[in-house]
C-alpha cells in the first residue's frame, strides 16, 4: 500500500490519469443519483432498481447494436425504451405505493429489480456483454495519459442531459409542476395539478436517465445482469452526500466519488474499490450525525 | 437471436427425453444434475449442461451403456442450482432422497461442487464433476467424488513457464522477470494464484503487483494503471468471464504494453469474436482444445468432438462443455466395468478408471483428481487460438513479447 502511494507521489502523471478517468465515470455516477434524488424528492421513494434500469439501458444498446443500429444513435432508444418501462412500471407497482411507508417502497422496488435482473438473465443469458462503440483512444502528455474516447463522449453527453434535466425542471410546465409536487403535494393538488400524472412522469423520466447510462456504460465498460447494484449503491451514496435537491452537490460528489474511487482502487487494490464505497458511506453518515448532535446542543 | 434458438432446441431435446415411452423408463439409467442455469454462473452452467446433453446423447445413440449382456439408455435429471451452493446442496438431496438418483454429474463451478461434496460423500453417492478444480475439493478425504479435469494450481502456471522459456527474447534473466497479479477473490481464482506463485517463486521471478478483483467488476482501471507504470513482464489476470472480458477491454484502450498477458476463461467471455485484433497474442489457459490430439472411440478426434457440438449448439465447445461431456463417458465407462448401476460398485470401478477420451486420458489418483491429463495454453494469434504450450503438444511457438498495438 505505501508503495502505492509512493508511486502516485513519484509519477503525478498516474495520479492524473486515474483522476481524469475517476471523473469521467463520475459523471456517470453523479447522473443516475441525480435521478435518483428527483424520485427521492418528488415522490419519497428510494428507487432501489436505479443499477437494474442502468443495466436494462446497457442491453437495450446491446440488442439494438447487434440489429444493426450504430451504437451511439441505441442511446436515445434505449433512454425512451427505459421511459416506456419506468411509466409502465409506476401504473403497475409505485402508484400503489407512492403515499406508504418508505420501507415499502424500498422492498417494492428490490423486489423490482430481482425481476428485471432475472428477466435480463433469462433473455440474454448471465455472459458478460460489450458494445463496441468503434471509438479510439486519445493520448495526452505523450502517451503518459491515456483516455477512451468513448469516456470522453459519454462525459460530454452526460453534461448535455443534465444541462437538459435542469432546463427542463426549470422552464417547462411539467417540469415546474414536479417541483411543485416536490415541495408540497397537496397544495400541489389543490392548485390543480395531477399529482399522479407527475409522478408517473419523475418515475419515468428518471428510468430514461438510467437507460441513457446504461447505454454508455455498455459502450465504455462491460455489462452482465447482476452489475446493476454497485450502481445503485454509488447512487444512493451520493445522494446522501450532497442531500436532496442540491444539484451542484450532486454533481461535485459524483465526480468526486469516481476520481476518490480510483484513486483508493489503486492504492488499496482493485477489490477494495467498492469497499472503499460503503466506508465512506459510514464515514460521511456519522459525521453528519455528529454535526446535528452539536447543533441540538447549541438549541438547547 | 442466436442463444434463444438454441435453448429452444435444447429444452425440445430435453423434452423428447421426458416424453419417451414408459417402458424405456425400466431400461434407464438416471444420472442426477444440480447445474446453473440462471445466477451468475448461467453461461458455464449451460456449457456444462450441454456438454452432458451431448455426451448422453452420443452414448445412447450408440447403443446405449452396456451392463451384463443388456443395453440401457442413459438420461440425465437437471435441476437449476440458480448459481446458489445452498441451493445445490439442498438439490443434491433431493436427487439422492426423493427422485432416487444413485449416480450425480456435478455443477459448475468449485464453488458449488464444494457444497454438494458434503452431501453425496454422507449419502455414499459417487459424483463425477468436470468443472470444480478448486485445490481444496481434494483435500477432504472425499472417496465419492471423482474430477476429469485438471485442478485449479495448474491453471496458469504453465504461463510462468513460458516467461522463463522466452525470458532471453524479453532480453533478461529467468529470475530477473516482474510479475503483476490480477485475480478475483475467490476459491477457484485464488487457487490459481497460489499455483502462479509456487511457479513464480521456483524461478525467483518477483511479484511486483498483487491486485485482487471484486465479484462485481467492470472496472480494473486502478489495477492497469499500476501495470503501466511498474510495467512488469508478464500481467496475469483470472477473474471468470467478466475478468477476462474487462481485461481485454480495458488494457487495449488504455493501450497498456505488457510483453506477456495471461489469462482464464477466454474461451467463455469470447474476447476473440468480442474484441477483434485487441485480443491478439494473449496467452488463455485451457483444459482442452479442439485442435489437440487426444481421440477416443464415442467421438473419434477433440476435433471431431468440436465439430458435433459445433453442429448442435451453432458454437465452438468450450473446454468446459468438453470436460462436461467426458464425465458422462467416465460414467458410462465405469457403469458398464461394474456390471452394475448402483452407487457403491460404480465408484470403486470409477476408482479404477483409466479411459483415453477425446478430452485426454483420465485416471484419479486416490483423491479423485485426474492426474493423467496436463493443462495447456493457447495463444490467440490473428484471431485463432493456437495450442503454444505445453511445448510437446504445441501448434506453433508462442509470440513473446506481444507486439506493441
Amino acid at each position: 500500500m505505501l508503495d502505492n502511494i509512493s508511486i502516485l507521489i513519484a509519477a503525478p502523471t498516474i495520479t492524473l490519469d486515474l483522476v481524469i478517468n475517476g471523473l469521467l465515470i463520475g459523471a456517470l455516477f453523479a447522473l443516475t443519483a441525480y435521478g435518483m434524488a428527483l424520485v427521492w424528492g418528488v415522490m419519497r421513494i428510494i428507487n432501489v432498481a436505479q443499477g437494474e434500469f442502468v443495466i436494462l439501458g446497457g442491453y437495450m444498446t446491446y440488442a439494438l447494436t447487434t440489429a444493426g443500429l450504430p451504437p451511439l444513435l441505441t442511446i436515445p432508444c434505449a433512454a425512451a425504451i427505459t421511459f416506456a418501462l419506468g411509466y409502465v412500471l409506476h401504473y403497475a407497482v409505485i402508484t400503489r405505493i407512492v403515499d406508504r411507508d418508505l420501507f415499502v417502497s424500498v422492498l417494492a422496488t428490490f423486489g423490482i429489480s430481482i425481476v428485471i435482473q432475472q428477466l435480463l438473465n433469462t433473455v440474454f443469458g448471465g455472459d458478460v456483454r460489450v458494445v463496441d462503440a468503434g471509438l479510439g483512444t486519445q493520448f495526452f502528455m505523450g502517451g503518459l495519459i491515456a483516455v477512451s474516447e468513448i469516456k470522453i463522449a459519454a462525459f460530454l453527453l452526460v453534461c448535455v442531459l443534465a444541462l437538459v434535466l435542469v432546463l427542463f425542471l426549470k422552464r417547462s410546465r411539467l417540469g415546474q409542476a414536479i417541483r411543485a409536487t416536490a415541495q408540497n403535494p397537496r397544495a400541489a393538488r389543490v392548485l390543480g395539478i395531477d399529482t399522479n400524472r407527475v409522478y408517473a412522469m419523475t418515475f419515468a423520466l428518471n428510468a430514461a436517465i438510467c437507460g441513457a447510462c446504461g447505454s454508455l456504460v455498455a459502450m465504455a465498460y462491460t455489462i452482465h445482469p447482476y452489475i446493476g447494484l454497485p450502481y445503485t449503491i454509488r447512487s444512493f451514496m451520493i445522494v446522501v452526500v450532497a442531500g436532496l435537491g442540491n444539484l451542484p452537490g450532486v454533481v461535485a460528489a459524483g465526480l468526486g466519488l469516481g476520481a476518490a474511487e480510483n484513486i483508493a482502487g489503486f492504492v488499496l487494490g482493485t477489490q477494495f474499490q467498492l469497499a472503499f464505497v460503503f466506508s465512506l458511506l459510514v464515514v460521511v453518515l456519522v459525521w453528519r450525525n455528529w454535526r446535528l448532535s452539536r447543533k441540538r446542543q447549541y438549541l438547547k | 437471436m442466436n442463444t434463444i434458438k438454441t435453448r429452444i432446441l435444447s429444452a425440445a431435446v430435453l423434452a423428447a427425453f421426458a416424453y419417451a415411452p414408459g417402458a424405456l423408463a425400466a431400461d434407464t439409467i438416471i444420472l442426477g444434475a444440480a447445474v446453473s442455469l440462471t445466477g451468475k454462473y448461467t453461461t458455464d452452467g449451460e456449457h456444462t449442461k450441454r456438454g452432458y446433453d451431448l455426451a448422453v446423447e452420443a452414448i445412447n445413440n450408440a447403443g446405449g451403456v452396456k451392463v451384463g449382456d443388456k443395453n440401457y439408455m442413459l438420461e440425465v435429471k437437471y435441476y437449476d442450482d440458480e448459481s446458489t451452493p445452498a441451493r445445490g446442496a439442498e438439490l443434491a438431496e433431493r436427487l439422492i432422497r426423493q427422485d432416487g438418483v444413485k449416480l450425480l454429474l456435478g455443477p459448475y463451478s468449485s464453488g458449488m461442487t464444494k457444497a454438494m461434496g458434503p452431501v453425496t460423500e454422507k449419502f455414499e453417492v459417487p459424483m463425477v464433476q468436470a468443472n470444480g478444480a478448486s485445490r481444496s475439493l481434494f483435500t477432504n478425504g472425499w472417496k465419492y467424488m471423482f474430477a476429469t479435469l485438471s485442478t485449479s494450481e495448474q491453471y496458469l502456471a504453465s504461463a510462468i513457464a513460458l516467461a522463463a522459456e522466452n525470458a532471453d527474447k524479453l532480453g533478461k534473466d529467468a529470475k530477473e522477470i516482474t510479475v503483476a497479479l490480477a485475480f478475483e477473490n475467490d476459491p477457484f481464482s485464488q487457487d490459481v494464484r497460489a499455483g502462479v506463485l509456487d511457479d513464480a517463486k521456483k524461478f525467483g521471478m518477483k511479484v511486483v503487483i498483487d491486485d485482487q478483483l471484486p465479484r462485481e467488476l467492470n472496472d480494473m482501471a486502478a489495477t492497469l494503471t499500476k501495470v503501466k507504470a511498474l510495467k512488469p513482464d508478464i500481467l496475469i489476470v483470472s477473474g471468470h468471464a467478466k475478468g477476462a472480458a474487462t481485461a481485454v477491454r480495458q488494457i487495449d484502450e488504455m493501450k497498456v504494453q505488457v510483453p506477456i498477458l495471461a489469462m482464464t476463461h477466454c474461451d467463455s467471455a469470447d474476447i476473440t469474436g468480442k474484441f477483434g485484433d485487441a485480443a491478439n497474442y494473449t496467452l488463455c489457459a485451457t483444459q482442452w482444445a479442439p485442435t489437440m490430439t487426444y481421440k477416443d472411440d464415442l467421438f473419434g478426434s477433440s476435433g471431431d468432438y468440436a465439430k458435433k457440438f459445433q453442429e448442435k449448439f451453432g458454437y465452438e465447445p468450450p473446454y468446459q462443455a468438453a470436460e462436461s461431456s467426458a464425465a458422462v463417458m467416465v460414467f458410462a465407462d465405469a457403469i458398464s466395468r461394474a456390471g452394475s448401476a448402483d452407487a457403491k460398485p460404480v465408484r470403486d470401478a470409477l476408482a479404477a478408471t483409466d479411459l483415453p477420451t477425446f478430452y485426454g486420458q483420465i485416471k484419479f489418483d486416490e483423491t479423485g483428481k485426474n492426474i493423467a491429463k496436463p493443462m495447456a495454453l493457447y495463444q490467440v494469434i490473428d484471431g485463432q487460438f493456437k495450442v503454444v504450450a505445453p511445448t510437446n503438444a504445441a501448434e506453433v511457438p508462442a509470440i513473446v513479447p506481444r507486439p506493441s498495438m
